[in-house]
């Protein structure tokens, strides 16, 4: 393969410098297991950005009726009022939190301090059972929905939502919003017509009355966004959980004092690099499904 | 345990010292400060203007272009990609570059055209 190299001469390390392609050396300087951590978050980050492609797609196309985000998620525990974001703000802070411990603890690992590894880790842990749940009481009160909830209409697509003042939350009674085209048919459309009197009466007599959203409807509007909803923060939430029990299959090992034995705790480092992954792909799920 | 030279052992350079170690714990925690605070700047400034259309682009771009800060800082500090080799670095964030640069434009066009109705150039960007 190499021509220079002589071919009586045994190659020396010298030989590798001067081409670290030319075979016979590892030319990216990273082991083994890492690399392919890193190819496997690759492909992970395509499905991902996939998932959010499609939801940019059909968030674009229906722009007009999209509910905002922040209408949606304005519960926080143990307050009665709305507050928008405020809780998904601290779910965010939470995994960048756990980040950060688990960067500590690769970084303690880098000096064989048994004890400080076990100690982030366990925060990396809790960090991450908290954000689970968090996302699991998320996940209940946007199933739940809201007390007023809104009329699924005949054709069991369309939804005709209360009108809400965006200032003061308060619902206009009698005075309802439905999706339309741009020439006012009922339809998912390019805008909302506002209902009240007689038609919201006659609208109403064949609708059902719905709470909170499912994969079939959504009291918010249209059910693509819920369907995304749940798509993909439950695709995420599920890599958060497997990160944490990968996490916590490493910490036995950990308190094992398997690493010790080996030497280096490169192991902390793979299940790190994933565990930020899981971070990185929230920063990107928290800007396009709840900030934009 | 003998190291060897042509596969890469792990254990070869991944272990330093206290100083440098001290070092390290700072600059995450400088991380985890100013990730904190952009995050917290994109809550407020969402509470703010999100209802307001002659802020919708300005909060779309500025949101977008913090994220990929966000980004960043993680995958850069908290990933060290930034220690790995420049060929590895272009390894992993390449495919993102061409692919997903096409896929979002791609889709983001398309999706004004499957809406309906045959918007202008302008309204590409939502300018």
């Amino acid at each position: 393969m190499s021509g220079h190299v002589s071919q009586t001469a045994a190659p020396s390390h010298s030989d590798h410098s001067a081409s670290p392609w030319g075979g016979g050396t590892s030319p990216f300087k990273i082991s083994y297991g890492k690399m392919m951590m890193w190819f496997f978050l690759i492909s992970d980050a395509f499905t991902f950005s996939g998932l959010l492609t499609a939801y940019g797609f059909m968030r674009h196309k229906y722009e007009d009726i999209w509910p905002t985000a922040g209408d949606v998620f304005t519960h926080f525990p143990f307050y009665d009022g709305h507050i928008e974001l405020a809780y998904v703000a601290f779910m965010t802070f939470v995994l960048i939190a756990s980040s950060v411990t688990m960067v500590l603890a690769v970084e303690a690992g880098h000096r064989m301090k048994k004890k400080s590894v076990q100690f982030w880790m366990v925060l990396t842990i809790i960090g991450g059972a908290v954000f689970v749940g968090s996302q699991a009481w998320e996940w209940y009160h946007f199933i739940h929905g809201t007390e007023h909830g809104a009329y699924l209409l005949e054709d069991g697509v369309t939804v005709m939502k209360h009108k809400i003042d965006p200032q003061t939350h308060v619902i206009e009674e009698g005075t309802f919003l439905v999706p339309v085209n741009r020439d006012g048919e009922l339809t998912e459309g390019s805008g909302f017509r506002e209902v009240s009197g007689h038609e919201a009466t006659v609208l109403k007599s064949t609708a059902t009355h719905i709470h909170g959203a499912n994969l079939s409807h959504n009291e918010y509007g249209i059910p693509l966004f819920a369907d995304f909803f749940f798509f993909i923060t439950g695709f995420h939430g599920f890599h958060v959980f497997s990160g944490v029990c990968i996490n916590f299959i490493i910490f036995l090992m950990v308190v094992e004092g398997k690493f010790e034995k080996t030497g280096h705790y490169e192991m902390v480092e793979k299940s790190g690099l994933y565990w930020h992954f899981v971070d990185l792909v929230w920063v990107f799920v928290f800007t396009f499904f709840y900030l934009l | 345990m003998d190291a060897r030279d042509d596969i890469y052992e792990y254990s070869l350079d991944t272990h330093h010292s206290e100083e440098e170690g001290k070092k390290m714990r700072k600059k995450f925690m400088g991380v985890l400060a100013l990730l904190s605070v952009v995050t917290i700047i994109e809550v407020a400034m969402g509470m703010m203007w999100s209802r307001d259309e002659s802020m919708a682009s300005i909060l779309k771009y500025t949101f977008i272009i913090l994220t990929l800060v966000k980004a960043g800082y993680i995958t850069m500090i908290f990933m060290h990609l930034g220690d790995e080799k420049k060929s590895f670095q272009w390894i992993v964030l390449a495919p993102y570059f061409v692919l997903i640069g096409y896929l979002i434009f791609i889709c983001l066009v398309e999706a004004l055209y499957t809406g309906g109705f045959r918007p202008g150039i302008e309204n590409y960007f939502g300018f």
